[in-house]
């Protein structure tokens, strides 16, 4: 039986990615990728705990994080086509129009 | 069969169960048949949706007060009222109750607001209400979530309707531009909130608020300082910052303010942030109080920073909903202070303060931001300072109303914005930190500042342009409900004292939140 530090260890690095993807990277849908990269860290880690601790509470979360997942993942493409038809580009740096 | 099956179904659910949830599922079932409804309408007719979503807000409404009721009733009697449901994982007490209220009237205001400016925009189309009222339901559940399981989903329901919202205008680059940033760092910001509750889980073997305060007793009690706790912690932390915008987590907020349709950034500041705040609230006093120690600390600097980081941002702005969003970051930090100084339960003074802040500046920002979305006009964006000057020569009633509003926002007596600022520095005192009170005191000095900038140009400058100002029925109902609101707390504060008081449990000298914390 694999311990349960080694899926810790693992989702700590899948959500360390994701967060390193997020800050780095400059195209719009490889940031929304690394999103959720993220959020399959955060699930990897439910599941090992609910796994350890012999409860369901777990498990139920992570079909609630993938339903979550896959709602934003249809919101956030359905607004980056829209930035796209306005701007014809996929950088980050380039939608500018709001000043920080 | 059916019997099994109706006998193991009322194991689990129970007919209190629906009732508890009755203003969730009115909001759901009136929003789903604004979708079906808008299919069938004509162009010209779109104005049945309006009235649709605030048919659904007053019946929600109307089963809330039916809650309310009933609470009353067994509190008289002194019967036992069953308020959690779905196996504990849904909490309507009293302080659930009081954010229902304040959902709804922040909705049902932006939905009055939306009306003609939807019209003017050309983009007045059902879908609009309907996420409106999605995202109420999202608000409720974080309200009275006792588990994260519900508290999660009932923000992610919010978020992600609030995104859409916020590209409303999809034929607007800043709009588009503006819930492109609010998706990407609310999701971020959901993610690392997420993977801090995991660990919270893992720690404590528990997805409810009770059994997550029980297991970090524990293991407070054994091993006070454990990384992997303070690690939770600051996740934890991060992503509820994010959600009340507090700096340094704040960045999104003018951008997103920005960019939003105006009437959707009213709803934003009100209706978000004290969902924010009440999501906040439960799991700082309630889950995660043994470590209060720890959070104490961390934030008395956010709050600091929060103070120094709107306040000084907002005097520089030209543009109005940014210079708002500004100032709406900078209340954050007065609400923070009442959290640093009361637990709620040695003092709940500051508790109380952030409820009557957050009732407070459910009116006095919307009516703020009710005025600038009618100076939306044909070819006039109208969110410059330079468009709202000369109102005064304009549309005398106008610049009158959004002047009240902005003394209401720099707290002067006795308008409603007053008391929320005296409460907040009054819960301070009380518990002895008087450098925070007077940091606050002068931040509140300095504030004024950008308040009476927008208020020079309304009533000392001339008109730049001409196009007059014309108001719909549904925006001065809007501008009534908000003037009335702050005038009228302002005045008769104590009817809104008992209410808070209500909300949170206290009985006459007792200082102990009875129904926050149980």
């Amino acid at each position: 039986m694999v311990p349960l530090s080694y899926y810790l260890v693992l989702s700590a690095i899948l959500f360390a990615c994701g967060v390193a993807g997020f800050l780095i990277k400059r195209n719009i849908i490889t940031i929304f990728l690394s999103i959720e990269l993220m959020l399959n860290g955060v699930n990897l880690s439910f599941v090992a705990f609910a796994a350890q601790l012999n409860k369901l509470e777990g498990h139920i979360f992570v079909f609630f994080v993938m339903v979550v997942a896959a709602a934003e993942a249809a919101v956030g493409l359905a607004i980056i086509i829209a930035v796209f038809r306005t701007r014809e580009t996929l950088n980050v740096d380039r939608v500018n129009l709001l000043k920080l | 069969m059916t019997t099994s099956l109706t006998q193991s179904l009322s194991f689990y659910f129970s007919s209190t169960d629906y009732l508890l949830a009755l203003p969730m599922l009115l909001l759901t079932l009136f929003a789903l048949g604004i979708l079906m409804i808008d299919l069938l309408l004509p162009k010209q007719w779109k104005q049945v949706n309006a009235l649709t979503a605030l048919a659904g807000l007053a019946f929600s409404a109307a089963a809330v007060g039916k809650l309310h009721w009933a609470y009353h009733v067994a509190q008289r009697q002194g019967l036992p009222f069953v308020d959690t449901g779905f196996m504990g994982s849904l909490l309507v007490d009293p302080f659930a109750l009081y954010f229902f209220y304040l959902f709804l009237a922040g909705g049902a205001i932006a939905v009055l607001m939306s009306i003609r400016y939807l019209e003017i925009e050309r983009e007045n189309h059902g879908e609009f209400y309907a996420l409106l009222l999605f995202s109420i339901v999202g608000m409720m559940c974080m309200a009275a979530g006792y588990d994260i399981v519900l508290i999660f989903i009932g923000l992610e329901l919010m978020a992600i309707s609030t995104y859409v919202l916020v590209g409303f205008l999809r034929r607007d680059k800043r709009s588009n531009e503006a819930a492109l940033k609010y998706l990407l760092l609310g999701a971020f910001s959901s993610g690392i909130f997420a993977y801090g509750l995991s660990l919270f889980y893992g720690l404590t073997g528990s997805t409810n608020l009770a059994g997550i305060a029980q297991g970090l007793q524990q293991i407070i009690a054994t091993r006070p300082n454990d990384p992997i706790v303070i690690f939770a912690l600051l996740a934890t932390t991060t992503g509820l910052l994010f959600k009340i915008a507090a700096v340094p987590f704040h960045q999104w907020a003018p951008d997103a303010y920005e960019g939003a349709p105006t009437s959707v950034t009213g709803f934003m500041s009100v209706a978000v942030k004290s969902a924010g705040w009440a999501m906040l609230l439960r799991i700082f006093l309630f889950g995660l109080y043994p470590l209060r120690s720890i959070y104490v600390p961390m934030l008395i600097f956010v709050a600091i920073a929060t103070m120094t980081g709107g306040n000084l941002a907002a005097m520089t702005q030209t543009n109005l909903k940014r210079l708002l969003a500004y100032s709406s970051i900078a209340h954050v930090g007065y609400m923070l202070l009442g959290l640093i100084a009361s637990d709620g339960r040695n003092n709940s003074t500051g508790i109380m303060a952030i409820l009557i802040y957050l009732l407070v500046y459910t009116f006095m920002n919307l009516g703020a931001f009710a005025v600038i979305t009618s100076l939306r006009r044909r070819n006039i964006i109208g969110d410059e300072i330079d468009d709202i000057a000369g109102l005064y020569f304009k549309a005398p009633t106008e610049a009158i109303l959004m002047l009240v509003f902005l003394l209401s926002l720099a707290g002067i007596p006795p308008l409603a914005g007053f008391w929320g600022k005296y409460f907040i520095f009054l819960s301070l005192i009380q518990t002895g930190h008087y450098v925070l009170a007077s940091v606050a005191v002068l931040y509140a000095v300095i504030s004024m500042y950008y308040y009476m900038r927008i208020a020079n140009a309304m009533l000392m400058r001339q008109p730049i342009e001409a196009e007059p100002v014309r108001l719909g029925p549904s925006m001065r109902l809007a501008l009534t409900i908000t003037a009335l609101g702050t005038v009228g707390i302002g005045l008769f504060p104590n009817f809104f004292i008992n209410a808070v008081n209500w909300s949170l449990g206290l009985t006459q000298g007792s200082q102990h939140m009875a129904a926050l914390l149980r």
